[in-house]
């Protein structure tokens, strides 16, 4: 069972989540984040550009400008590999564990899976960040030198949206809390 | 809890069978190793499951059915699958079936004995997990989890229950000995029954590596008998050893030589990585070592070398002389300043006093420190153009310390073994939902999750000489002003100037 609702992030932007129950005790949340909008690349590769220009007219080194280019390349490639993530799911197996898995806006995966026996809570917690106040998810663990997780670091979402995740990975958890303690 | 039943994807269109694997009860799973087909004796079957065991210290047994047929099984296939429930005895007895070209699998649990709780509704669910039997054999866990009790089925509950599946994989060599091609009394399918993997070039360099390794291990301990002899204490070779880098480089080049060609073996996987990676680093040193040699023989490079470091042998001499001139002027200049304000530094007490002086000594004293500080801009200026000099001679000696130190320390068979069989060093585990359907059993495909390449530099790091400079940057500043000679890249353990 699928089925998909739109959210807004902290800043405003649009974020779809995904929820699919495959069984009663397993359940995936994909949270997709905004993507990369061609309005902000124009404005960072011309300033870049005009910046390197400038540079070009005061010291008359063609040099400048190949590595403008060369550094913008570069600069969009690692930001896409290493920072820009394009969707966030959130795994919960019964029994089995948690796993988070971060897939980039390259194609990169980042996945990590934490065992049931580990996972002590799930919870919303709130963090004053500057100017604001943030809700994340974290994910309380029964290690002493790690005690907490948190998932959904790159896209933000609002309360309302973790609301509905907080509730579904609770409805595990306490089925599986049921089941465990029975022989 | 749910059933969790992991079967290896090696096994999964093979014919109708029994499964033979492990039961882990405290997380309810089922590991399955391999799947024995029809026909077979029941004695030897249960013969052999005893060596297993006995030579592994896991409880391997028959777990249940395994069922791949055309259609729906008849009845007499049905009844003769639930027979051998009898023969074997197992708790819980599992029932894979699959159809032939079927995509979607139906799982059965019974459980002969009545339950001692009742069970919550849903509670005999099985869930189907496949695994890469080679890659999970192969694969090692970060970190190491340490399984104490080694007697057959024991696993202490607070171990994840991944760490067991793999430590049950693991340990199962012996079942995966015998391929299709072997007279065996049974016949099992598993990662290996297509044929055993070996290499011939392994075997020789096994066979090899025990003579080799003696015959080096007299030869350096020789060597390394000849190099503790006294005639090296005595200055000026002991003198030379210690300032020389090719000295210290060789000693520790030894000392790793020693550690390859040592005799025992290596007892746990981290002393293996620990010799590969020492191996892999030697050969390194010898390469580079030969590309330099090569490099600097061709059109008279060192000539060239020579002649650039002549002038940085001029201003390491002139800089000496003028940091003491400069030094000597600083403190005559603050001991008369002291005289001026009518005070005397205490060197019994290590501290400030007052102090009456004479009139004339007022007089020349006052002069001396006039003269003192009117000469101070030009030594100052002097101290100042040789000082920065060497700074930068010691900056790219320390760059050079850090590039050899870095070389030293790298664990190049780690990396490459990150690069090329990224297998091979687990961090975990991620699961893929496979296609489902409602009313079926849930499938997931479990992966292993690689070890990323900074956590495998920090495990697998070679133990370095470790010179970072002694002092922090404040006392560095404080040192130049006063005009005291540094050495910040000094080698651990020498003695202090």
């Amino acid at each position: 069972m699928e089925d998909e609702r739109s959210f807004s992030d902290i800043c405003g932007g649009r974020l779809a989540l995904q929820r699919r129950y495959y069984s009663p005790s397993c359940r995936e949340f994909c949270l997709s984040c905004p993507r990369l909008s061609l309005r902000s690349l124009t404005a960072v590769t011309c300033t870049v550009w005009l910046a390197a220009y400038g540079l070009f007219t005061l010291c008359e080194n063609s040099m400048i400008l190949s590595a403008a280019i060369f550094i913008t390349l570069l600069g969009l490639l690692g930001y896409l590999h290493f920072v820009k993530i394009d969707q966030e799911t959130l795994l919960i197996i019964d029994s089995l564990g948690i796993q988070m898995t971060s897939s980039y806006a390259s194609g990169k995966e980042s996945t990590t899976f934490i065992e049931m026996g580990k996972v002590k809570d799930i919870v919303i917690n709130e963090a004053i960040y500057m100017q604001k106040v943030i809700y994340y998810l974290c994910i309380l663990l029964k290690d002493p030198v790690e005690p907490h997780r948190i998932s959904q670091v790159s896209a933000k979402p609002r309360l309302d949206c973790l609301i509905e995740v907080y509730r579904s990975c609770q409805e595990i958890l306490a089925h599986q809390k049921a089941t465990s303690t029975s022989p | 809890m749910v059933l969790k039943a992991f079967f290896p994807t090696c096994c999964v269109s093979v014919d109708s069978g029994l499964l033979v694997g492990r039961w882990v009860p405290e997380h309810s799973s089922a590991v399955v190793l391999a799947v024995l087909h029809f026909p077979f004796i029941p004695i030897q079957v249960k013969q052999l499951l005893a060596q297993v065991r006995q030579a592994s210290q896991v409880g391997v047994a028959v777990l249940g059915t395994w069922c791949h047929c055309r259609q729906e099984p008849e009845e007499s296939l049905g009844r003769f699958l639930e027979g051998l429930g009898a023969v074997f005895p197992h708790e819980p007895w599992l029932q894979l079936r699959r159809e032939r070209g079927g995509t979607f699998w139906s799982c059965a649990v019974t459980h002969r004995q009545a339950p001692a709780a009742p069970r919550a509704p849903g509670e005999d669910q099985v869930m189907l997990i496949f695994y890469d039997q080679r890659q999970v054999l192969l694969s090692q866990l970060h970190p190491p989890t340490v399984l104490p009790d080694r007697q057959a089925g024991a696993t202490p509950a607070s171990t994840g229950g991944l760490a067991a599946v793999f430590d049950t994989v693991a340990r199962s060599e012996l079942l995966f000995r015998s391929d299709r091609f072997d007279e065996g009394p049974v016949r099992l399918s598993h990662w290996q029954s297509e044929g055993v993997e070996a290499s011939i070039l392994a075997e020789l360099a096994r066979r090899a590596s025990g003579p080799v390794c003696l015959l080096l291990a007299s030869l350096l301990s020789l060597v390394s008998a000849v190099g503790a002899c006294r005639v090296f204490r005595l200055w000026p070779l002991s003198f030379l050893g210690s300032k020389l880098s090719t000295c210290e480089q060789l000693r520790h080049r030894l000392e790793h030589l020693t550690l390859i060609f040592s005799t025992r073996k290596a007892e746990n996987s981290a002393q293996l990585m620990r010799k590969a990676n020492t191996v892999a680093s030697v050969l390194l040193d010898v390469a580079l070592g030969l590309t330099l040699l090569s490099w600097l023989h061709g059109r008279s490079r060192i000539g060239h070398l020579a002649d650039a470091l002549v002038p940085v042998a001029d201003v390491s001499g002139l800089g000496t002389a003028s940091c003491r001139l400069y030094c000597l002027k600083i403190h005559g200049l603050s001991s008369l300043w002291r005289l001026f304000r009518g005070k005397k530094w205490n060197v019994l007490r290590q501290r400030v006093d007052s102090c009456s002086y004479d009139l004339d000594q007022l007089f020349i004293g006052t002069l001396l420190f006039t003269i003192l500080l009117f000469l101070l801009p030009t030594t100052a200026l002097y101290y100042l153009v040789f000082t920065l000099l060497r700074l930068l001679v010691v900056a790219v000696q320390g760059l050079i310390h850090l590039l050899v130190d870095l070389i030293n320390s790298l664990p190049l068979y780690s990396l490459g073994l990150r690069l090329c069989r990224p297998y091979r060093l687990a961090a975990g585990v991620k699961f893929r939902v496979l296609q489902h359907e409602a009313g079926r059993p849930l499938r997931l495909l479990m992966q292993i999750n690689p070890l990323p390449y900074s956590r495998v530099m920090h495990t697998y790091r070679l133990p370095s000489c470790g010179c970072h400079p002694k002092d922090s940057w404040g006392a560095l500043c404080r040192k130049l002003f006063f005009g005291e000679l540094i050495y910040p890249w000094r080698q651990r353990g020498d003695k202090q100037d």
